[in-house]
């Protein structure tokens, strides 16, 4: 006699349907658990805007201000660190700034609003370090005769240049991100806050 | 034993496995007699787990995972770590056993694993015990990285940063994956106090239950030996090995001679050297976490260094998606690839000692390259260095892949009948 000749396939049934019941009750019981895992409220609501002045700043020198806990840099080029920019672009991976890393204001050959002034996320683009000056050209920054002044990520080796863009052949795959910004004065920039969203 | 006793173990007997589990496992668990050097690993590996648990328990009692800043400006989080090691009553040397502890549960698996590799431990029938000694692995990295993180120092921070942006490389998925493996649009307190739970708690749990797995699936197939050759095929009339003998009192005895040797290693490190010149506790983890500078020069820890190297050694992107993305894969693929052991390796001997010379030069060369890739994976990149890297990847993924073509090619020596035992 067969197991199919005993079977009461009633029985089979309802213990298929409980199953099934049961599994739906202990998928949507993981929903509130994998839920606490995102971000809470207040993590999505601490992005506020920062104003910044950058009115001290000497030609040459850069800050850093914290814009939604990441590092954001402030950099007043001078003109020999503007001219730089054209030189680097045949090595750059994407010079004309194609890929959307920045606001459409930004989309220019300084990816500035003003040329001076470079308002850029500080994080590499690959895994998250925060790239380190490397900003006299040449030998002096330990980074090769041909060195135009730029950044140096000390985790893998990405090499940007003073306008945020990646060189060629580097582990971060794209520019460096420029964040909305406004300015609210002649020297007073609101990171964060361009009006618009 | 008295006829009291005697009745309570009988009383306990029919109610609980005691005598014969500890037959089963102890007392007539034949162990092959030829187990050299090599073979103390496994239960230094379980010894350092008891310590990590022991003094983990410890520390818990005083460590704060709160990435807020105290009074005086800094994380107490890290406040907490100094607060362990100044002024907590034997709070540095339980600290210090715990960071030790670390790399020497690395160190002590490197060697269990390398032994399975000179003997052929993983060949059938011990695959499993192979595969869950890889998941053991995988989960011990996991809490390793885990614990990083929980001093909120500047390499704490910065790696968990590396290492959690990893993931948003995978297509599609990724951003939204790491954001919720962080809880926050960056490594923030969410991240320390879910990485303080899964490092107490989860991932210990996990690592317990993979031990006990691996170490059931040993009993039942039995141990190899350094001859590579199966003691269950040659028995005495009463069904026992004759190559082998009881694991206690004999190898429990012998076991406790390296544990002498090695707590002798250990406790000179945790005394004179914790640090260990930088390498077990990195010298820009004495600094808070600051989400604002990265360190000039960023490594992780020197157990991870390896597969970190194959990770940096990915430079050029495939298939329309980033050298990112290949980097994750390759440092994945990296590992996972030893699971695959037991299939690759098709020699017709388990042990190197019958090997030829083919296997054992590739051995060589792996064993080169890894230990290059390690050293470079704590240096900063520069184009050199790199090229050394990828070349070294490449091998390390040869000597797997190739292995099925070379280990059959491969000229071996003959087996012995009996195991090899002077």
């Amino acid at each position: 006699m067969s197991v199919e000749q005993k079977m009461d396939s009633g029985r089979r049934t309802l213990l298929l349907a409980t199953s099934a019941v049961g599994g739906v009750a202990a998928v949507a019981t993981a929903v509130p658990f994998v839920a606490s895992l995102t971000p809470s409220e207040r993590a999505k609501a601490a992005g506020a805007p920062v104003e910044v002045d950058v009115g001290k700043l000497a030609p040459g020198e850069m800050m850093t201000v914290e814009w939604r806990g990441k590092p954001v840099w402030v950099l007043r080029r001078t003109p020999e660190m503007l001219a730089s920019l054209a030189k680097s672009e045949p090595a750059l991976s994407d010079p004309a700034s194609e890929k959307e890393q920045q606001p459409e204001y930004a989309k220019n050959e300084y990816r500035s609003i003003k040329p001076e002034f470079l308002v850029a996320v500080g994080i590499c683009t690959h895994l998250g370090c925060s790239p380190s000056e490397k900003f006299k050209p040449g030998a002096e920054s330990g980074m090769g005769d041909d060195w135009p002044g730029g950044f140096l990520c000390p985790c893998h080796g990405s090499r940007f240049d003073l306008a945020g863009r990646v060189y060629k052949s580097m582990p971060a795959p794209t520019n460096l991100e420029i964040p909305p910004y406004k300015y609210i004065a002649d020297t007073t920039i609101v990171v964060g806050d361009d009006g618009k969203a | 034993m008295t006829t009291k006793s005697q009745a309570l173990l009988n009383w306990v007997d029919e109610r609980f496995p005691l005598t014969s589990s500890i037959k089963g496992h102890l007392t007539e668990y034949y162990a092959p007699k030829n187990f050299n050097f090599w073979y103390f690993f496994g239960s230094l590996a379980l010894m350092v787990l008891v310590i990590q648990i022991v003094t983990g328990i410890f520390l818990v009692m005083h460590y704060k995972p709160d990435a807020s800043l105290n009074a005086a400006g800094v994380p107490v989080a890290f406040a907490s770590v100094e607060y362990i090691m100044r002024d907590v009553p034997g709070g540095w040397i339980i600290r210090y056993l715990h960071s030790t502890g670390a790399s020497a549960f690395f160190i002590v698996v490197y060697l269990h694993m390398f032994r399975g590799l000179l003997y052929g431990s993983y060949r059938k029938p011990r695959e499993l015990i192979w595969i869950f000694g890889t998941l053991i692995f995988l989960v011990l990295m996991a809490e390793a990285f885990m614990g990083y993180l929980l001093p909120w120092g500047q390499m704490s921070f910065w790696g968990a940063q590396v290492i959690v942006n990893l993931f948003s490389a995978i297509p599609l998925i990724g951003p939204d994956l790491s954001l919720v493996i962080r809880g926050d649009f960056v490594v923030s307190d969410a991240t320390l106090n879910r990485f303080f739970s899964f490092h107490v708690i989860a991932v210990p749990l996990v690592l317990i239950g993979l031990v006990a797995a691996h170490i059931i699936a040993l009993h039942e197939v039995g141990s190899n030996n350094p001859d590579g050759i199966e003691i269950k095929k040659k028995k005495d009339a009463n069904g026992i090995p004759l190559d082998g003998i009881p694991f206690h009192p004999y190898y429990t005895v012998k076991d406790i001679v390296g544990v002498v040797a090695f707590l002798f290693f250990f406790s000179a490190v945790v005394f004179f050297a914790p640090e260990a010149g930088g390498y077990f506790l990195e010298f820009n983890n004495f600094l808070p976490a600051d989400p604002l500078v990265t360190p000039l020069h960023i490594a992780p820890v020197w157990y991870f260094t390896p597969f970190y190297s194959v990770l940096r050694a990915v430079t050029y992107p495939l298939f329309g998606l980033d050298a990112k993305f290949w980097g994750v894969v390759a440092m994945g693929a990296s590992v996972v690839v030893i699971a695959f052991l037991p299939w690759l390796d098709r020699s017709p001997v388990k042990s190197m000692r019958y090997k030829g010379p083919v296997f054992k030069g590739a051995v060589a060369i792996f064993v080169v390259c890894f230990v290059i890739l390690g050293y470079l994976g704590v240096l900063p990149p520069t184009p050199g260095r790199t090229l050394v890297s990828q070349i070294c990847s490449v091998l390390y993924f040869a000597f797997f892949l190739a292995m099925p073509w070379y280990s059959k090619l491969d000229k071996c020596k003959p087996e012995p009948e009996r195991v090899t035992f002077k």
